[in-house]
């Protein structure tokens, strides 16, 4: 790691203020930055230390009937609290099919909206790339793309966000809440990460400085609660990042989809929400034509960003109709043993039977 | 730059001054303090070798700064067993089970499986300990015998708790 | 620390015989507590921190290092560079045994491969040294590198693996092919691997005069002090290494690794103790790995699905600068009988680092093709494939004609299938679903390792209080040696365990020779069980020649030693303490040293390999492609047990490689640049626990007179065989759908 400067702020004011140094990075748990700075991908002169920030690690009623989450609450307090896990299932669910136990132990809410794409080119310091380097060039265009983005990419970068809890909560409209030098605001969540476009290297809309200090759901994001599903497609049965995800939320009424939300994961660089999908659901009676349908019209811009991720398209379709499917079956009363997984209802488990 | 700060570890205070922040948890742990028990097998928070519990939660120390757990409680492997060194029920149940081979991801299985049982999300279900601890890579590939060993020490310990 | 005690408190034993018992191990407490100390555990007084600076070009030479960068940096102490590295006594690339390999050890500014050390950093602290390593930024002249088994033109290598032939052949194979009924060609992939031990190599070193101390996990101290005398121009036996325990091994610590030693070289320079890790991405070069192959089968056979051919081609790769060529066609020669067998390794060479012995080295690659393509003849010919395999099964050894000193691999099938319940498999592919509508598929392969033995010695001590000593330079990374080799140490010295000393783990005692190619039990054990043998016969001597012995005119061959006694074979109840013996002959202790190696007149006579039976269940998402193995029941018979518990730990272990092996190792690189895109445990999968099957393995029983003393074949690698291929297997059976690019990931399952 570089040698950088460390200061542990005691208010949002005071972190705010210390940020404004050039070259200065927040640090929460550092799950992502630590990583990122051992690799010298990221090289901050100033460490701002906001875990002491007094307030952030709340998760409380919003004055409008919805839910307001510190941004220092930790991954697995969130996914675990029952009132929260109840509401929200989809999103309890996305946040344990992430990373590993003691990285969700320490990851916070908004540190897990902060992290870094996992293109392995962006992790290399000996490959170009126009995040680390704008103009650098990209070097995963040409390269090993199998887990690359299939939408919403650009010529100077193909990269995906790789979290799960983004994508359901972008399917919810959650809002994000900041501070910064110019005071404060918010930005739904669906409006915070960047698309590269000739910029890659300008991730969200944070202006330097800003810090993310709460996310808020809206009162009607707790109206899928009975039908909500996170579903995410990996290379290994846990501890690995989505090939591609899929949050699927329906709100029945009558056997008809009075409101239906659908967002996408690892397709782009940013969680996918596909509103043409929700149109495609809305007053209709949950089926598999009706999934097949919202599946090609989620998919109906997608386009492969090298030969190798073609099948994350067709991947894709098939996992918006399974997760749409799941949805549809009802939330389960328990989070699943494996979440997200794909053999979380398997009634098999394995290791019940060592001989 | 020195840098002071106080670890509370296996239940003792212990005093540090760090001539820089870049120090981890585990660095912190193995090269000051001298305790070798948590491992550092990635040291990227891709294999858990180092988890250990702060203030009771299984985190990778690995991915932590030292300076910012100013003021934590720190459980290694080393501050497990009793102080008359009678094994932590989930030591045991490593042992009896043949939970590892080499013994290099050990503290860390072991210290995860303190965690698992404490944040009571798994029980004794096969599949959710699974889950619980994949979080620990085993190279040897002892998995069979650490589930078989969790299980185990989880309804021990609730068995102690009840009792 | 090379000695542990034998706690018996905790453990169960009964008394009498150890060998067979299912203790847990000796040092488990160690393990569980963390006081299990391992190389980088230490940290002599005054010791400084070592980083490598390693090449971020495969190909090339290194043009410039910024050293005053570094040097500037707080806490540096020294930059180690080509420039001021220590002379060595020999040239790094010089081989002076076949078991020698070329090390990178600063001799030039040559960039062979990616990752390859280019300098070392000294510092006070770790995070100094780190920092420095970065700071050095070196600038390079860069070649195209040669990456991929398409980059280069192949060539017949003159020996694979440790001295074989590239080439063997037995009848004729065009022949044998064109009288077949059926026939399938093949063509299997399978993906470099990296070893990814848990524990990265590190080395802690030491210098007084021309007297080195190193702490290093090591699977063969003697070998490494061989090749660090010749490269420092020392004595062996001024090298002193600690190696109580290996984070694991996997054949990628069997030889010194160069980081290793150019902690040495740091130590020199600076003239203090050097502490030097390598990190995880540095691993993924100068350490060794598995190569990639790609393996064309052919087939035929019969009317009656016996085979009339088996052609079997390696492509593989080693580095352009050294030769390890992987010798996957191994198993063709020995398992499955056919009139005619060709086996032919190519290779071409590629900037990468050298290939090594890597886990069942050829066995695991080889067997997953061979595996397949068994299975996918049995099923051209419309035979069941455990039935195929029982059609063609070998009651010689097929390349040779030699009889097998053993082989009890139809009770493997016999026992295995039933446990696993194979008579109910569906004989079409993508039958079968489970409650949840996941495709479920079945599949089976046959493991195979040679029962290898190499040299080793050992030195046994009987006491006068009636303990003893067993000492031997054996090396534990987790096979389970400290606890396996102590019971046979106290059935050789006729001592219940908790009477026994038991030593190991370092280069002063005996030399044991290499903890690898599952030989180890067998010969340090023979070593030990030969020293128990040499010691009490020395103390039989002192008996039967005594008058005043019960003992007194049995000979030495008419006794033998139990629970601290020397006892008739004729009559148990004429015995004599061990103590009582001593004590009358006037002796504090009598010692004595056994040695073992293979008897070369057994390997003249027969063939000699472990066997086994996979059979794998898997269930795969019709939709998604996601794989997950949910059953594994493996039956091997290996010889004799020496510690059951252990063993059946060693199946599993080798099972789980299967399952990575066949599902998710895979090292990236980017062909453009010989670079590595997952070089760390986060992108390159090894199986997590939820990747784990339930798993069973059976220990099938097999009695071998001919293997060696003490009938042990070796437990360490055959699991993998075997599982791979049985999981590739089960994922056409559940699918449909034969993969032949290993490992088999789930876009290739979408249909």
């Amino acid at each position: 790691m570089n040698r950088f400067d460390y200061s542990r702020a005691a208010s949002v004011a005071e972190a705010v203020a210390a940020a404004a140094r050039p070259g200065a990075a927040y640090l929460a748990a550092g799950t992502n930055l630590l990583d990122l700075m051992k690799g010298a991908v990221v090289t901050p002169g100033h460490l701002v230390d906001i875990t002491r920030l007094p307030g952030l690690d709340r998760i409380e009623p919003s004055g409008d009937g919805g839910v307001r989450i510190g941004a220092l609450v930790r991954n697995s307090d969130l996914a675990h609290d029952r009132d929260f896990a109840r509401a929200y299932p989809a999103v309890a669910e996305a946040l344990l099919s992430g990373a590993s136990a003691q990285l969700r132990n320490a990851a916070t809410v908004g540190g897990n909206l902060m992290q870094r794409t996992r293109c392995p080119y962006f992790y290399d310091t000996a490959s170009p790339c126009n995040k680390r380097t704008p103009g650098a060039g990209c070097a995963a265009i040409g390269g090993a793309t199998r887990l690359h983005a299939v939408a919403g990419w650009s010529e100077h970068c193909i990269a995906t966000h790789p979290s799960d809890f983004c994508v359901p909560l972008a399917a919810l409209d959650a809002i994000v809440e900041i501070e910064g030098p110019g005071g404060a605001r918010t930005v739904p969540l669906a409006d915070f990460h960047l698309l590269p476009g000739d910029t890659p290297e300008r991730e969200s809309v944070l202006a330097p400085g800003e810090l993310i200090v709460a996310l808020r759901l809206p009162p009607e994001a707790a109206g899928f609660s009975a039908h909500a599903r996170y579903l995410k497609v990996r290379d290994r049965t846990s501890y690995a990042f989505a090939v591609v995800s899929a949050a699927a939320m329906l709100r029945l009424d009558g056997g008809r989809i009075a409101d239906g939300r659908l967002a996408l994961g690892g397709l782009a660089l940013k969680p996918w929400r596909v509103k043409a999908a929700e149109a495609a659901l809305m007053g209709r009676a949950p089926g598999p034509e009706v999934f097949k349908e919202a599946a090609e019209a989620a998919l109906a811009e997608a386009k492969p960003s090298g030969e190798a991720n073609a099948f994350k398209v067709e991947l894709a379709r098939r996992i918006v109709v399974r997760a749409l499917t799941l949805a549809a079956a009802g939330t389960p009363e328990r989070l699943p043993a494996l979440p997200a997984s794909p053999f979380a209802a398997s009634s098999f488990a394995p290791g019940a039977a060592h001989g | 730059m020195s840098i002071p700060l106080r670890l509370t570890v296996n239940g003792e205070p212990r005093d540090l001054i760090l001539e820089d922040p870049r120090v981890t948890l585990l660095d912190a742990l193995r090269e000051r303090l001298h305790l070798t028990g948590s491992k550092k097998g990635c040291d990227r928070g891709q294999c858990g070798a180092c988890t250990v519990l702060v203030d009771g939660r299984r985190i990778n120390a690995c991915l932590a700064l030292a300076v910012s757990l100013d003021g934590a409680e720190i459980t290694t492997i080393e501050g497990l067993a009793a102080r008359d060194g009678g094994l932590h029920p989930v030591q045991a149940a490593f042992i009896a089970h043949d939970g590892f081979q080499c013994g290099f991801c050990t503290p860390g299985q072991i210290m995860s499986a303190v965690g698992l049982i404490r944040e009571g999300q798994a029980g004794d279900d096969p599949e959710r300990i699974r889950e619980g601890m994949s979080g620990n890579l085993c190279r040897c590939g002892a998995y069979a015998g650490i589930l078989e060993a969790v299980r185990d020490a989880s309804s021990d310990m609730q068995r102690e708790e009840a009792a | 620390m090379a000695e542990i005690a034998q706690d018996m408190t905790t453990r169960r034993v009964r008394h009498g015989s150890s060998i067979g018992q299912p203790l847990t191990r000796s040092e488990g407490p160690l393990k569980v507590t963390g006081q299990a100390r391992f190389a980088a555990d230490n940290l002599p007084p005054g010791t400084l921190h070592a980083a490598l600076c390693v090449a971020t070009i495969a190909r090339g030479r290194v043009t410039h290092l910024d050293v005053a960068a570094a040097e500037a940096h707080p806490g540096v102490v020294a930059v180690m560079t080509p420039d001021n590295a220590p002379k060595l006594a020999q040239h790094p690339d010089e081989k002076t045994n076949p078991f020698c390999f070329r090390l990178d050890l600063l001799q030039d500014s040559a960039v062979r491969y990616a990752n390859q050390p280019v300098a070392v950093v000294i510092a006070r602290t770790l995070e100094a040294a780190t920092e420095g390593a970065r700071l050095l930024a070196p600038a390079y002249e860069t070649e195209a590198p040669r990456i991929g088994l398409d980059a280069a033109d192949p060539f017949t290598p003159p020996a694979i693996g440790v001295g074989q032939p590239p080439e063997e052949h037995h009848g004729d194979v065009e022949a044998g092919l064109s009288a077949a009924q059926s026939r399938i060609a093949a063509t299997y992939e399978t993906a470099a691997q990296y070893h990814n031990a848990m524990e990265p190599h590190a080395a802690v070193a030491s210098w007084e005069g021309d007297r080195l101390t190193l702490h290093m996990p090591s699977q063969g101290m003697a070998i490494a002090q061989g090749r660090l005398a010749g490269l420092f121009g020392i004595r062996p036996q001024d090298i002193h290494i600690e190696s109580p325990f290996l984070g694991g091994g996997f054949g990628s610590k069997g030889l010194i690794g160069g980081p290793q030693v150019l902690a040495c070289m740091a130590a020199r320079l600076v003239g203090r103790p050097v502490k030097l890790v390598a990190t995880r991405p540095q691993m993924y070069g100068p350490m060794g790995h598995r190569a990639p192959t790609r393996q064309t089968l052919r087939l035929g056979t019969d009317a009656d699905g016996r085979l009339t051919a088996l052609d079997h081609h390696v492509l593989t790769a080693s580095s352009t600068f050294d030769d390890f060529f992987e010798p996957s066609g191994g198993v063709s020669h020995t398992l499955y009988a056919s009139p005619a067998i060709s086996v032919r390794h190519e290779a071409v060479r590629l900037d990468t680092g050298t290939p090594l012995f890597m886990r069942a080295p050829g066995e695991a690659s080889g067997s997953v093709a061979l595996e397949s393509a068994v299975d996918e003849m049995a099923i051209a010919c419309g035979v069941d494939p455990l039935e195929f395999r029982l059609r063609n099964y070998a009651e010689v050894e097929p390349i040779s004609g030699k009889p097998f000193s053993s082989k009890a691999l139809r009770d493997c099938y016999a026992q295995g299938a039933e446990r696993f319940g194979w008579a109910g498999r569906s004989k079409e592919p993508r039958q079968t679903r489970d409650a949840d509508g996941l495709l479920v598929g079945w599949g089976m392969g046959t493991a195979t390792f040679p029962a290898l033995m190499f040299e080793a010695q050992a030195r046994a001590e009987i006491r006068a209080d009636g303990t003893g000593t067993v000492e031997i330079g054996a090396q534990d990374m987790g096979q389970g040696a400290w606890t396996a080799l102590a019971q046979i140490a106290a059935d050789g010295l006729g001592l219940d365990l908790d009477r026994l000393t038991f030593r190991m783990g370092s280069s002063d005692l005996p030399n044991a020779g290499i903890a690898g190619g599952s030989g180890h039990t067998a010969t340090a054990g023979g070593a030990i069980h030969a020293a128990g043998q040499a010691v009490i016969g020395k103390l039989a001597d002192l008996a039967t020649n005594d008058p005043a012995s019960p003992l007194y005119g049995a000979g030495n061959a008419g006794v033998i030693a139990r629970d601290g006694r020397l006892i008739r074979r004729d009559d148990a109840e004429r015995s004599e303490r061990f103590e009582d013996i001593l004590a009358r002959a006037g002796h504090g202790a009598v010692e004595a040293t056994g040695k073992a190696s293979a008897d070369p007149a057994a390997k003249q006579t027969y063939a000699m390999h472990a066997h086994g039976a996979v059979f794998a269940e898997v269930k795969v998402d019709p939709d998604l492609g996601q794989v997950r193995v949910t059953r594994l029941v493996g039956a091997f018979a290996a010889g004799r047990v020496i510690n059951p518990r252990l063993v059946t730990s060693q199946y599993y272990g080798g099972m789980i490689w299967g399952v990575s092996f066949a599902l998710h190792e895979h090292a990236a690189m980017d062909p453009r640049t010989g670079r590595f895109l997952n070089d760390n445990l986060g992108e390159y999968h090894v199986p997590v626990n939820a990747d784990t099957p339930a798993m069973e393995a059976i220990l099938v029983h097999e009695e071998d007179a001919h293997v060696n003393a003490l009938g042990i074949k070796g437990v360490g690698e055959i699991g993998i065989t075997g599982t791979a291929g049985a999981i590739a297997n089960a994922v056409w059976h559940a699918t449909g759908i034969r993969v032949r690019e290993i490992p088999i990931t789930l876009d290739r399952l979408l249909g």
